[in-house]
């Protein structure tokens, strides 16, 4: 675990009488995007206000960079579920109120260049001066992925950040958060339920069990090679392969794997699987 | 929010769902005009016939009824007793003479029971200003504390909800005791009723600002400060103003009762000096009046509202 950037070791979050999950442990590496894929209930939420610093855990800790995590971090930017933009402030104030948490001391005129810029970086330089309620759903989006990129964050932490949009608009969003997050070589951690969100955007896919009692059950190696568009991801070698394994985990296995671990279960070394390398896989570790 | 349970801080103020300067026509954009046209006219039909009524009745009916006086007793009682007992209902075109002769000369002083109904009004006007302005400092600041803190704002909440429904004039003889100065009594009077509307939506506008923007004021790391500046205070700030036109339109209220009470100037004062001096053209105008100013501090407050105003 040397090279990762956040250490995730143990952690719980249980309500009297109920524990969402406990005993999890993953980490994310420097540069790398993973994506936790689980059904509602299952903690997923939790586990990212977690690593944004917005909640504590019952139990366990985070470390990221070396340092326990003890609240939120510039260095860990959120893109929220709504979009969770001012709606008193226009595009650019959206962005200019980020940078000017960031840079304390920059003047009025280059909190808005540098805002403009964010904004022009997603494509919405036109639409600085609007408000959030003159602006399309995607639009919204867009403004609040830069922000998030705006503060040149060292992490960026995402909440289903699709889910509220059309089919069309969220392909094109994940496009651009592709782009953006392969360009700065940003880590990343995202939450979805979209399975082709996942493959096409993560370079690992954690999968989780049902809560509550959830656990971290799978950790996919998504080894579909970069970049990856959705025009041409579902031909890709092994796509198929990787999106079956991870359906029958959400339609079956998240259910039938809920609940206590089996003997021996070390929550520290989840098994890793490579569904979309047939030519390794059975058993993984004679290929080693 | 516990301090708002019994409290609707979010009402706005009543008003006509077509009341003229809110333009909320909701019809087709051509036929918007002309419903207003036609509402303008037949309001000042409506008027027209109501003032031509009242002046045809008190032609006819409130001069003198000539009924026989006892001469002792009229003469014991002077000139309006003999004249036929009371004093005739004012009609609207005597009205309307008084009234062009005080809004002639709004401004003058003839010593301290005879000064111009401006001068009058101003008095008001500037009571009303400063008890409102100091309970808007005081209520905001506070309002913000409470709805931040649950734990202030339970303990806080049985106070209010005991001082909040009593009546403000109910304050005037302590304020008079305590403080032994009528016109400060009565700004007191005004603080303490213009208080509560902006307490409690302070309160309650700051308790439901969106967790989502404080989570994202909190990943960005903007200080206390920051955060109340520039996301709470904005956030709630249609809630306040709502809080504040409300608190408006009840000092408004209260002054005139505040001023017939400790007397010497101001509007409500000058209408208790007409009825001691019988002159009720002139009540009938301070009513106008009043009701005028009233509208005018309301419009001002819901311009301001308009501009703090914030869709999603």
């Amino acid at each position: 675990m040397s090279n990762a950037y956040v250490s995730v070791e143990g952690i719980a979050r249980r309500y009297p009488g109920a524990t969402i999950f406990e005993n999890l442990w993953f980490d994310v590496k420097r540069g790398e995007f993973v994506c936790l894929v689980g059904h509602s209930g299952c903690g997923k939420t939790t586990v990212l206000n977690i690593l944004a610093g917005l909640e504590a855990p019952s139990d366990g800790v985070v470390i990221v960079d070396g340092q326990e995590i003890v609240g939120p971090s510039l260095d860990r930017a959120v893109i929220f579920q709504g979009h969770a933009l001012m709606p008193w402030m226009s595009a650019e104030q959206n962005v200019a109120f980020a940078l000017s948490c960031r840079h304390p001391s920059w003047g009025k005129t280059q909190l808005r260049e540098a805002a403009r810029a964010a904004l022009e970086k997603v494509g919405l330089g036109h639409a600085a001066e609007k408000k959030p309620a003159q602006l399309s759903g995607g639009m919204k989006q867009r403004v609040g992925i830069a922000r998030a990129l705006a503060i040149a964050p060292k992490m960026l932490l995402m909440d289903e950040p699709f889910s509220a949009l059309d089919a069309l608009t969220r392909g094109a969003l994940q496009e651009e958060v592709s782009r953006l997050v392969t360009e700065a070589d940003q880590t990343a951690f995202m939450i979805t339920h979209d399975v082709d969100e996942a493959i096409l955007l993560a370079d690992r896919i954690l999968l989780m069990t049902n809560g509550p009692e959830a656990r971290l059950a799978e950790v996919v190696v998504n080894t579909l090679p970069r970049p990856r568009d959705r025009a041409s991801l579902h031909h890709m070698p092994g796509y198929h392969e990787l999106r079956d394994h991870i359906l029958d985990f959400l339609i079956t296995r998240s259910r039938t794997l809920a609940g206590a671990p089996p003997a021996g279960w070390d929550p520290k070394l989840v098994p890793e699987v490579r569904p979309a390398q047939p030519q390794i896989t059975p058993p993984p570790r004679a290929a080693a | 929010m516990g301090a708002s349970e019994t409290s609707h801080p979010r009402t706005p103020t009543p008003s006509l769902p077509r009341d003229a300067g809110e333009g909320a026509a909701s019809g087709e954009g051509m036929s918007a005009n002309a419903t207003t046209l036609r509402a303008a006219l037949l309001s000042l039909l409506i008027l027209a016939a109501f003032l031509g009524a009242w002046e045809f009745a008190a032609r006819s009916g409130g001069g003198g009824s000539g009924e026989a006086l006892d001469p002792e007793y009229a003469a014991l009682l002077g000139q309006a007793a003999a004249a036929g007992g009371q004093t005739p209902f004012p009609m609207p075109s005597e009205i309307a003479v008084r009234l062009w002769e005080l809004v002639r000369d709004p401004f003058y002083i003839r010593g301290p029971n005879d000064q111009g109904i401006g001068i009058q009004l101003a008095y008001s006007l500037a009571r009303v200003g400063a008890g409102f302005l100091i309970a808007a400092a005081v209520a905001i600041p506070l309002g913000f504390l409470i709805g931040m803190s649950p734990l202030l704002s339970a303990a806080l909440n049985p106070f209010i909800q005991v001082l909040r429904p009593v009546s403000p004039l109910a304050w005037m003889p302590l304020a008079l005791y305590t403080i032994k100065d009528s016109s400060v009594s009565s700004i007191f009077v005004i603080f303490i009723c213009s208080v509560w509307p902006m307490l409690l939506n302070t309160a309650f506008g700051v308790a439901t600002v969106r967790k989502e923007w404080l989570n994202v004021a909190r990943t960005l790391e903007a200080g206390r400060l920051k955060t109340a500046l520039r996301v709470i205070l904005p956030a709630a700030a249609p809630t306040i103003l709502t809080g504040m036109r409300i608190s408006i339109g009840i000092a408004w209220l209260v002054i005139v009762a505040a001023e017939m009470l400790v007397g010497g100037t101001g509007i409500g004062y000058w209408v208790w000096n007409q009825w001691n001096n019988l002159s009720l053209a002139d009540i009938v105008i301070a009513i106008l009046l009043i009701g005028l100013v009233g509208l005018l501090l309301d419009r001002l407050l819901g311009m301001a509202a308009r501009a703090v105003a914030w869709a999603e």
